[in-house]
């Protein structure tokens, strides 16, 4: 070994976040069949269910029109995805793949940074999933609309992936997926995804603006529904992203420091 | 109760060092500081003079740990290009997986690889950077007889390129066989550092043992590096940490026959050193640059 040689040893850009280790993981979740099960079989089934409210909706008002359904799907499949995504961590903790990680030169936030992309892109194929579906259901829009409203039911849903490695941080490796299904289907319902709130009992209409699904659905549909921007949606988001992104940090801290 | 207190341990290059000791003894929490995985209350730990997380974040520093855990759903190639993509210069992968003696298996997923298969991934992983240190707790636990011969070969290979490798075990044959120093461990200090002979000779030496009618056990008991002297009729038994200065002496000043020369064995070492006495102090004294 020779000195002059480990003089130019360097350490490597962004931490270490690169494409070789993104589409290793990408191949992972291809692979998985609970992602694939979460990412489009879930959200078609949610899609066919609610098959049958969308064409009474679509006789009444234009308000609970299909278009409108669609989006709430759209946002709940990004969610869950993301949310699964983001749990991922817990699996990676209790195998220890995150300590064996401490021996290389990755750094923690370009492994979160990894984490997040994922979460994000199997956010990305169920927002497309659900928009294929409402398409061929009959949906119909300016493409500027479809853009507008995938990229808002997509994006918003980094809530979503926050959350879930809020949760890989908190539960043990098994638990963290179980706890996110009903969770997100909970609060879907809570924040007016599947059944437009103004046909919701008092309490629930009072409870859902607190809720980190609000903010998220009430923004995706603003492109839809028109009218004027609650400036709440956005501190809805805003608020619950940076909450779970601290308490992942956190609990992310405590889990390094332990050795 | 501290784990480890105050060890003092410089590495040379190109040095095969074992860290060992009975479970306890302070061996892996010695290897996580050297690894940036555990800060000393007080002091520091400097690894080719910087900090460890430099150390490896620039492929200096690379090691096997057991409690590393491996994704169960990538294969073999791909958990070795995944760990290579992360270096900003690394071997080629299917030269480190040769070396480690696993590119037969390169496709298989590593769920489906035994606990050895894994281990020499691990070892693998570590060879990417090329580094100037590896760092190996208890590497070879879990493994038959076989799959623990094979991976000493390939680590010995390896350390002939110049590396420094340091390896905690428990395993006596595996540091003597192996290391070319031990770091004797107890109760998280050094309690013999040397070369596994010079380990051997800090508990009892070597025993000497001879036939000698009327031996005089005053004279014999007044040589340097005499520790006990007995007599069973006309055989002598000296136990000495100088047997040369003892067999010189009986073979040129007295008519003693059929002398032997019996080295106490590396296990005798071991338990006579982390048993409960106070252990005597370290043959060597730590010299030389950190590796």
């Amino acid at each position: 070994m020779n000195l002059d040689r480990l003089a130019n040893r360097a350490s490597p850009p962004l931490g270490g976040f690169n494409l070789t280790f993104l589409a290793i993981e990408v191949r992972r979740l291809v692979r998985n069949r609970r992602t694939l099960l979460i990412t489009i079989v879930v959200p078609v089934i949610l899609f066919e269910l609610f098959k049958v409210n969308r064409k009474l909706a679509a006789a009444s008002s234009s308000e609970f029109g299909p278009a409108f359904s669609m989006v709430g799907i759209a946002v709940y499949g990004s969610m869950l995805a993301a949310s699964a995504g983001g749990a991922r961590v817990a699996i990676e903790r209790a195998l220890g793949w995150s300590r064996q990680l401490r021996l290389t030169p990755l750094r923690p936030a370009a492994y979160i940074a990894i984490k997040l992309v994922t979460a994000m892109l199997l956010g990305l194929v169920s927002v497309v999933v659900v928009f294929v579906l409402g398409a061929n259901d009959g949906v119909d829009l300016p493409i500027a609309t479809w853009l507008t409203i995938g990229l808002l039911a997509w994006l918003t849903s980094l809530v979503f992936a926050a959350l879930g490695l809020f949760l890989g941080y908190l539960l043990p490796s098994e638990n963290a997926l179980q706890v996110i299904g009903p969770l997100v289907g909970v609060l879907s319902l809570v924040g007016g995804l599947f059944i437009p709130l103004s046909l919701m009992p008092d309490l629930v209409q009072q409870i859902a603006p607190f809720t980190p699904t609000y903010g998220v659905v009430e923004i995706a549909r603003f492109p839809l529904v028109g009218g004027s921007f609650d400036v709440l949606w956005l501190v809805n988001v805003v608020g619950w992203t940076a909450a779970f992104g601290v308490l992942a940090a956190l609990l992310f801290r405590r889990d390094t420091r332990r050795t | 109760m501290h784990a480890v207190d105050g060890i003092d341990l410089r590495l040379e290059l190109g040095e095969i060092a074992a860290l060992l000791g009975p479970n306890g003894a302070g061996k892996t929490t010695t290897i996580d500081m050297i690894l940036g995985l555990g800060a000393p209350d007080t002091g520091t730990v400097r690894v080719l003079g910087m900090q460890p997380r430099e150390a490896i974040s620039r492929g200096l520093v690379a090691a096997v740990l057991q409690s590393g855990g491996l994704l169960k759903d990538i294969t073999v190639r791909e958990t070795v290009r995944l760990t290579a993509s992360l270096y900003v210069t690394s071997q080629p992968v299917d030269e480190v997986l040769d070396r480690a003696g696993i590119l037969a298996i390169a496709n298989r997923l590593v769920g489906s690889c035994s606990g050895g298969e894994q281990q020499r991934l691990r070892f693998a992983m570590a060879l990417l950077p090329d580094p100037a240190l590896m760092a190996l707790d208890e590497p070879t636990s879990g493994m038959d007889v076989e799959g623990r011969r094979d991976f000493w070969t390939a680590i010995r290979q390896d350390a002939e390129q110049g590396r420094t490798v340091l390896f905690a075990t428990h395993y006596l044959e595996e540091a003597d066989a192996y290391a070319d120093r031990i770091i004797l461990l107890r109760e998280g200090r050094i309690v013999a550092d040397g070369t596994a002979a010079e380990v051997r000779s800090l508990s009892a030496g070597r025993s000497v043992r001879a036939n000698l009618a009327g031996a005089d056990k005053a004279a014999l008991a007044a040589l340097p590096g005499v520790r006990s002297v007995e007599l069973r009729g006309d055989r002598v038994l000296i136990q000495t940490t100088d047997s040369d200065a003892v067999a010189r002496y009986l073979l040129t000043a007295t008519a003693a026959h059929d002398v032997e020369v019996v080295t106490q064995n590396l296990e005798d070492a071991f338990l006579a050193l982390t048993s409960d006495e106070p252990g005597p102090a370290a043959v060597r004294t730590p010299a030389g640059t950190a590796a």
